[in-house]
C-alpha cells in the first residue's frame, strides 16, 4: 500500500496531506459510478480513505455520500434496482467484485445508521447476537466480551443493571450507542457510520462523537454527516461531494479554512446546501 | 347574507351530524344482538351446560359439553393446520417475494381466498376429502376451518412483517447475517405480537362458521372425540336447537350463543391486551 494518502484524480487540485507520519490507505475506492435504476447518483468517484483516521463525508442532501457510504459494504445489493460500477478494495481486494461471502465483507466493515436500530430482544442479546454469527465462546467469555463491547460505548454503568431489559427500553442517544457496541463487537475493521447523530440530541451526540474519537485507535472510521460543525470537531479528513461528484478532499482544517475549490467555499460558508 | 366562516361551521355542523347519526345507527343494532343473547343465554348458563351432553329431544336438562369440547377440537385442528401454513406462507409474501411479480399475484389469490364465501370452501372439502372417504368426520372439518383461517393468517402475517422497518433488516444485514436467521431472529420478533393477533381474530372468525361445518363435520348428538366421526359443534348445535320446537332446546341454544359471543369477545380482548404490550415493548 502507497504511503501518504494520493489526492485523487477528481479532486487534484487540493493540496498534498499535511501529515508526515506515514498513512496506510484502507479504503481505496477507484472510479466509482452508481446507479438507482437509470438515474446515476455517483459519478466518477476516486478516493482514498486513510487507516486509523475519522474520514468525513458532508455536502448538501442528495449529493450521493450516503450512497457512496452504501457501496463500502454492499448495502446497496438487497434492492435488486441499484447497482455500482468501479472498485473499492480494502486490503488488496476489490469488495465489488469479491466472490467471498458477503456477509465475512460485512463482518469487515461494520455500519452505523442514522436511526437507532436495536433489535427486538434484551440489551446483552443486542451485542451478543452479531458476535455469536461469527464465534462460538462460552457464557463466561460471552459476559466478559459484551461487557468489554459496552464499556468501549461508555454505555455499561448506564445498563449493567437492565441487561436484561428490550434495547428499546433504551433512550435514543442510549439506542445509538447501543447500535455502535453491536457493530464494533464482530471485530471490524472499518465502521461506517450514516449520520449517527442526526436523530440525537446534542448531550447524546456529544457522547456519540467522544466515541468516535476513541474509535480510530482500533478501527478506520468513515461517517457521513450533516452537521459541518461535526465534522469539523470529529474528522482528520473530510471529503465534500456535490451532485454525485467528490469536489474535494483533504485535511479537515485544510478544507474547513483554506478550500481550494469555490463551491467547497460557498457550502461551508453556508452560501448553498 | 352569511359569512364564509359562518357557512364553514354550518357545514362542519351537519357533517359531524350524520356522521354521528351512523355511528349510533351501527353501534345500536351491536349493542342490542350483546343484550338480547345476554338477556336470553346468560340465565340459562349454570354449571350442568359445561358438563352435560345434548339432551334428547322433549327432555329436560342436559348442557352443550359435548358441542363446546367438539367446537374446541376443530379449532385446535384449524390452528394446528392453518397458523403454521400461514404464518410461513405470509412470511415467504412479506421477506422473500415483496418485489416479485409471483408475489404479488399469490397475494392477490390470498386477498380472493380471504372473501371467499366459506359455503364454497365447506364444499371444497365435501369434495376432496368427506366424499372420498365416505362419511362425515371431525378432521375434515378441520381441513374446512383451516382453510378459511389460512388466507386471515396469511395476509396479517404478511402486513405486520412489511410494517417493521427496512433500518432494522439493513442493520441485520449490516452485521453479516444471513437471511433465514434475519427472518427468524429479528422480523418474526419485532412482528410477533401483530403475528399472534392475526392468528387469534382468525380464530374468532372461523369459531362462529357454520356453512362449512355443514359438509363435514355435521354433527353429533352424542359425547365423540374422535376425529374420523362425525363431531358436536356449537354452531350447528345452536342452529338445531333454535329451530326446534322445544322449549329445552330453544333455551340452549341461547345459552350456545352466548358462551360462543363471549369467547370471541374474550379472545378479542387477549388480542388488544398482546398488541398494546407489543407496543409497550
Amino acid at each position: 500500500m502507497s504511503a501518504i494518502p494520493q489526492n485523487p484524480p477528481a479532486a487534484s487540485a487540493s493540496a498534498p496531506a499535511s501529515s508526515v507520519t506515514t498513512v496506510n490507505t484502507k479504503l481505496d475506492v477507484r472510479a466509482l459510478d452508481f446507479f438507482y435504476g437509470q438515474f446515476q447518483a455517483i459519478r466518477n468517484v476516486s478516493i482514498r480513505i486513510p487507516e486509523h483516521q475519522v474520514t468525513a463525508f458532508i455536502g448538501p442532501s442528495g449529493c450521493g455520500k450516503s450512497t457512496l457510504l452504501r457501496t463500502f459494504n454492499r448495502m446497496f445489493e438487497i434492492y435488486p434496482e441499484q447497482r455500482a460500477r468501479g472498485q473499492v478494495i480494502v486490503d488488496g481486494e476489490d469488495i465489488l467484485s469479491s466472490r467471498k461471502d458477503v456477509a465475512l465483507i460485512r463482518a469487515k466493515i461494520g455500519m452505523v445508521f442514522q436511526k437507532p436500530t436495536p433489535f427486538p430482544m434484551s440489551i446483552f442479546e443486542n451485542i451478543a447476537f452479531g458476535i455469536r454469527l461469527y464465534e462460538k465462546l462460552s457464557k463466561a467469555e460471552m459476559q466478559a466480551r459484551v461487557e468489554g463491547c459496552l464499556r468501549q460505548a461508555a454505555l455499561w454503568d448506564e445498563v449493567k443493571d437492565k441487561l436484561q431489559q428490550t434495547g428499546t427500553s433504551l433512550s435514543g442517544g442510549q439506542q445509538q450507542r447501543l447500535c455502535i457496541a453491536r457493530a464494533v463487537a464482530i471485530k471490524p475493521e472499518i465502521v461506517l457510520l450514516d449520520e449517527p447523530c442526526s436523530a440525537l440530541d446534542p448531550i447524546s451526540t456529544a457522547k456519540v462523537e467522544e466515541m468516535i474519537e476513541e474509535l480510530k485507535t482500533d478501527y478506520t472510521v468513515v461517517i457521513v454527516t450533516h452537521n459541518m460543525q461535526q465534522a469539523a470537531r470529529v474528522s482528520d479528513k473530510t471529503a465534500f461531494m456535490y451532485m454525485g461528484e467528490l469536489i474535494e478532499f483533504g485535511d479537515t482544517e485544510k478544507i474547513f479554512t483554506k478550500p481550494e475549490k469555490k463551491q467547497t467555499e460557498d457550502y461551508i460558508t453556508g452560501r448553498f446546501g | 347574507m352569511i359569512s364564509r366562516y359562518q357557512r364553514r361551521k354550518l357545514v362542519n355542523l351537519f357533517n359531524l351530524g350524520v356522521a354521528v347519526l351512523a355511528t349510533i345507527f351501527g353501534v345500536f343494532w351491536l349493542i342490542w344482538i350483546l343484550w338480547t343473547t345476554l338477556r336470553y343465554g346468560a340465565s340459562s348458563v349454570n354449571w350442568a351446560l359445561f358438563t352435560q351432553d345434548t339432551p334428547a329431544p322433549g327432555s329436560s336438562g342436559g348442557g352443550l359439553r359435548n358441542a363446546f369440547v367438539g367446537s374446541l377440537i376443530l379449532l385446535g385442528m384449524a390452528v394446528a393446520i392453518g397458523a403454521p401454513v400461514g404464518v410461513l406462507a405470509g412470511t415467504w409474501l412479506a421477506e422473500f417475494a415483496a418485489r416479485r411479480k409471483l408475489g404479488a399475484m399469490v397475494r392477490f389469490l390470498n386477498d380472493i381466498l380471504l372473501s371467499a364465501p366459506s359455503i364454497v370452501i365447506g364444499l371444497f372439502a365435501y369434495a376432496i376429502i368427506v366424499d372420498p372417504s365416505g362419511h362425515f368426520s371431525a378432521y375434515s372439518g378441520g381441513v374446512a376451518l383451516a382453510l378459511i383461517l389460512i388466507p386471515v393468517v396469511v395476509r396479517t402475517t404478511d402486513e405486520m412483517l412489511r410494517l417493521v422497518p427496512g433500518s432494522l433488516r439493513e442493520a441485520a444485514i449490516a452485521l453479516g447475517t444471513p437471511y433465514w436467521k434475519l427472518v427468524t431472529r429479528i422480523t418474526w420478533r419485532a412482528s410477533a405480537s401483530g403475528i399472534l393477533t392475526g392468528v387469534l381474530l382468525g380464530i374468532a372468525r372461523i369459531s362462529g362458521e357454520t356453512a362449512p361445518l355443514l359438509f363435514t363435520a355435521l354433527n353429533n348428538q352424542f359425547w365423540s372425540t374422535s376425529l374420523d366421526h362425525p363431531i358436536a359443534n356449537l354452531p350447528m348445535v345452536i342452529f338445531q336447537f333454535a329451530m326446534s320446537p322445544y322449549t329445552n332446546w330453544q333455551q340452549l341454544a341461547w345459552a350456545g350463543a352466548f358462551v360462543a359471543v363471549a369467547f370471541i369477545l374474550l379472545l378479542s380482548l387477549v388480542a388488544r391486551l398482546i398488541v398494546r404490550r407489543g407496543r409497550g415493548a
